[in-house]
């Protein structure tokens, strides 16, 4: 088995694993980084986004061995010093999520939105989330928890 | 708005911080030592005969460790899966209920039917070898449809159930309600389909069982809404072990919506199977399989008439249903299309005279049972509908001629003609708020904006009833359920003064931690930081029905609310003894106990203390302040009010926009505001959903699921949904400590038909749901050339 290494929320990591391992297995089951979450089979649910190089990718639509030797951030990478992300706070402050489970990715899809769109509209906030499905909140307190956040994340 | 923690405040939720860090544990996130992968063999027929399965090459396979069929389950006494809740059909007899085996013995009846559990040391073996497994299948004609599985020479789901009947129930006066049709002014008659649902809550279900061979103990850690309910019904039906020998662990789960109430085969047979091989046995629902086979929803096809006289008064309302329990009956389904949907025909309205029968039949699909609402969604959208109806027939304002048959404020409690006693309400406060809120009166001018831009505009009203908390348990028994609907609440002190409170219920998103630490802390006195809720574990909380039907804070926190009684009851005593003074005279407000006239006071956090280090304590009372209390309702609580959609469409690509949307509930007193309003939002997506994107198709020829993935079955996304305006009225629950009625439903209880009316009031025309751009587009098209 090929060894696979990264870098994943700062830290040196490494496994070895199949080469059929997605990077979230990796993070999952090799990693014990939990908080990624696996809610399809079709890569449209979009519970498992992780930023790789600071850009945001399902993590089940990529392969391990494809994301070996790059900075990999996932939800539990997000808060610095027991100081929770902006977008993070903002979740919480809006009531952005009710069971959790789509959140992480969530999160990590909006993070990556408003670096894109530093001050976004409603509409391109709905646009830019078409590939995160949420089933409890109906999306109004994820909108306005994005909203909210990019003021706070400006610059 | 109330500031703080207490009763009425829009607490943020405490439980948060593990869900946006990365730190939830829903069942996949945990593992057991040694445990071994499960993967089921599905069926890929709709109906099919199995001439026998040969096995021998799977367990050659690497890494099986065993290959398990229905045989075997027989011959070990495991299951049958059971239905909880007997139907008298019109002619007394009980409904048939075929037999539900876990893993398929001479049949299969829907694509996903389980065939046989392979567990291997990794997934990826046991898929492997699930490849190998030679299945000898005889395929037969399937039936997908419920009007086609009741017409004459259907194909037989069952051989022992003719006709492919469950059941043919009634409820109401057929006499009266012919007699008021009779001599009506004016008949309104809508057919409507009830579109078949997948409920998709974003965790997919899952199930890890540990055997503990040293004390002969199983733990089933899984993904359910009722843990309690699930133990008692894998110990005393499906022979798993006995009810002290098996403790049911429902961790965080990703959201239910009905589909994780149910006993479904994948738990039973890792539980059995754990046992079996003495490893602890972990299988984690892939997205394919929630799709094929977690209990769908809704599937009814309907014939419904209102009488109305020449005021537009109800005279009276005959409804016939069709009801699809798909192909075996799920744990509760006999009751959804039944007594969660006749009873609720009267909607708001005073109709005097009702007359429901239901037909509940058998298909080659996936069982059909609870899914958010179960049965009210469809007798709201059959009673809105068919009012739209009769105010484009009659030339009546659709909102006047609510107003004119609305149950009066100072009607309740307001016994309907279908079993229910309403326990309170102002509904035309509600209408008339909605109406505010979304502008009526200015919609003739938008409705001409739009048309200037060559576009057709709607408004919808849905003025909707549920009933929430069903109860109570004597007469829910003496309508069928086979379990009591009480709920248990303890409140635990510690003698530091922080508290646990164990509930029987449980959240899956809808903030119990919460709410239910916010009515202690009000009541008790204890800041808020210094309360845990724990629930979800057999092994730690009394008993518990669980979370379904809006049930929890009406009936779970009524039990909490009962709990705090018998501590502030107790610690009285414990005050005076402390304060030299007599029990009668100590007063109690918010943790502090006092005596009146006096300045003397102690906080319950030092009669907590007192409790536990009784050494200055009074003569004959136990030590320690822990209660537990148990919740009967007297009735369900009837939430209701007015959603209102207006909505755009293009009649040159058929597209809907949802333009507005006004909802207003009457939810009875409120705990958390915030917490109420996302569980509104979340219900009108649902409903959004069901009026606009989705729907579950099975081919008719071969009984495949095509809708069986994201990327067939369309979800509302957040480019789907506008934003909503949210309000309430609040008339108290009269019957329960809290006044407290239930928000979990509302929205998609109401959103469906306040759409669906938007939607053919722009078209002039009665389409049915999902509108589609395609039907929306043809609906159009058609009302354009007849114009």
């Amino acid at each position: 088995m090929p060894t696979v290494s990264m870098k994943v929320n700062g830290q040196d990591a490494s496994a070895d694993v199949e080469p059929r391992t997605l990077l979230v297995q990796y993070l999952r089951e090799h990693l014990n980084l939990t908080g990624t979450h696996v809610g399809c089979d079709t890569s449209q649910c979009g519970a498992c986004v992780v930023h790789v190089d600071g850009r945001s990718v399902k993590s089940c639509t990529m392969l391990a061995m494809q994301a070996a030797g790059s900075e990999v951030t996932t939800i539990e990478g997000l808060a610095q010093n027991g100081e929770l992300h902006p977008m993070q706070e903002a979740f919480k402050e809006n009531h952005g999520l009710q069971c959790g489970f789509c959140t992480p990715g969530m999160i990590m899809s909006a993070i990556d939105l408003v670096n894109r769109h530093p001050n976004p509209d409603e509409q391109t906030v709905r646009e830019e989330l078409e590939g995160n499905i949420c089933r409890c909140t109906g999306y109004h307190n994820i909108v306005k928890a994005v909203l909210d956040a990019s003021g706070k994340m400006g610059g | 708005m109330t500031e703080g923690t207490g009763i009425g405040a829009p607490v943020r939720r405490k439980e948060d911080k593990r869900f946006i860090t990365g730190k939830g544990r829903y069942l996949d996130d945990i593992n057991r030592t040694g445990q071994a992968y499960a993967y089921f063999l599905r069926s890929p027929h709709a109906h099919a005969k199995i001439n026998g399965i040969d096995v021998a090459a799977a367990k050659a396979s690497s890494g099986v460790v065993a290959v398990l069929t229905g045989a075997e389950l027989a011959a070990d006494q495991i299951g049958p899966l059971i239905c909880g809740w007997a139907i008298t059909q019109k002619n007394g007899e009980p409904h048939n209920a075929p037999a539900h085996p876990a893993l398929a013995v001479d049949k299969v009846r829907y694509v996903g039917d389980h065939v046989a559990i392979v567990i291997a040391d990794s997934l990826a073996e046991a898929k492997d070898a699930a490849e190998k497994i030679e299945v000898d299948y005889q395929e037969l004609p399937p039936v997908v449809d419920i009007a086609s599985a009741l017409a004459d020479g259907a194909p037989q789901v069952h051989d022992d159930v003719a006709g492919n009947l469950c059941y043919d129930w009634e409820l109401g006066d057929k006499a009266a309600t012919d007699a008021a049709f009779s001599g009506a002014h004016h008949v309104a008659k809508l057919d409507l389909v009830n579109n078949r649902l997948i409920p998709n809550a974003m965790e997919p279900r899952a199930a890890l069982a540990d055997y503990d061979s040293g004390i002969d103990e199983l733990t089933l850690y899984t993904t359910s809404q009722n843990p309690h309910v699930a133990r008692l019904v894998l110990a005393a039906f499906n022979g798993i072990a006995p009810e002290n020998k098996l403790r049911v662990i429902a961790p965080d789960v990703g959201g239910g919506f009905g589909s994780k109430i149910f006993i479904y085969a994948e738990e039973l047979c890792c539980l059995w199977a754990a046992r079996k091989i003495n490893r602890p046995v972990k299988w984690t629902g892939e997205r394919s399989e929630s799709f094929m086979a977690d209990a769908h929803g809704r599937d009814h096809v309907t014939t419904a008439e209102l009488a109305l006289d020449q005021e537009g008064k109800f005279l009276a309302m005959r409804v016939s249903t069709m009801a699809n329990f798909g192909a075996y009956l799920s744990t509760f389904a006999t009751a959804v299309p039944s007594y969660l949907y006749g009873t609720l025909l009267a909607g708001q309205y005073t109709t005097p005279a009702i007359y429901c029968e239901v037909k509940g039949g058998f298909t080659n699909t996936a069982p059909v049972d609870a899914y958010r609402g179960a049965g009210r969604p469809e007798a709201t959208y059959v009673v809105e509908r068919l009012v739209e109806v009769a105010a484009r027939d009659m030339g009546i304002d659709p909102a006047e001629l609510r107003k004119r048959n609305f149950v009066a404020p100072d009607a309740f409690p307001y016994q309907t003609p279908v079993i229910m006693a309403y326990d309170s309400g102002n509904y035309q406060l509600s209408l008339d708020k909605a109406m505010e809120m979304i502008n009526a009166s200015g919609f003739a001018q938008r409705k001409a904006d739009s048309e200037s831009r060559g576009k057709l505009r709607g408004l919808g009203y849905s003025a909707y009833i549920e009933a929430c908390g069903i109860a109570p348990s004597a007469a829910v028994g003496s309508l069928g359920a086979g379990v009591g609907l009480w709920e248990s609440g303890q409140i635990r002190f510690n003698p530091t003064g922080s508290v646990t409170i164990y509930t029987g219920s449980h959240s899956h998103g809808q903030g119990h931690e919460t709410t239910f630490a916010q009515l202690v802390s009000d009541h008790l006195g204890v800041p808020i930081e210094n309360i845990e809720v724990s629930h979800g574990d057999t092994g730690t909380v009394p008993f518990g029905m669980g979370t379904y039907g809006s049930r929890s804070l009406a009936v779970g926190g009524s039990a909490i609310m009962k709990a705090a009684d018998k501590i502030v009851e107790k610690s009285k005593k414990i005050a005076a003894h402390l304060m030299e003074a007599a029990v009668e005279d100590v007063e109690h407000s918010r943790g502090v106990f006092s005596v009146a006239g006096t300045d003397k006071s102690v906080t319950i956090a030092e009669v907590a203390f007192t409790a536990y280090v009784p050494h200055n304590y009074p003569e004959g009372l136990e030590p320690g302040l822990d209660e537990t209390a148990f919740y009967d309702p007297l009735n369900f609580t009837f939430p209701a009010g007015t959603h209102i959609a207006e909505v755009e469409i293009d009649p040159a690509t058929g597209v809907v926009e949802v333009a507005d949307w006004a909802a207003v509930d009457d939810f009875g007193n409120i705990i958390n505001p915030m917490i109420v309003e996302g569980q509104v939002h979340g219900g009108i997506a649902q409903g959004v959903g069901q009026a606009l994107l989705e729907n579950t198709v099975y081919d008719k020829e071969t009984g495949q699921l095509v809708t069986g993935s994201y990327m067939d079955y369309c979800m509302p996304r957040a480019d789907d949904l506008p934003s909503f305006k949210v309000e309430t009225t609040n008339t108290p629950c009269p019957h329960n400590p809290l006044g407290v009625k239930g928000c979990g439903e509302a929205g998609a209880i109401a959103a469906p038909a306040a759409l669906m009316n938007a939607i053919t009031n722009a078209l002039g025309k009665e389409i049915d749901m999902p509108a589609t751009p395609e039907k929306v587009w043809q609906a159009a098209q058609t009302a354009q050339a007849a114009e």
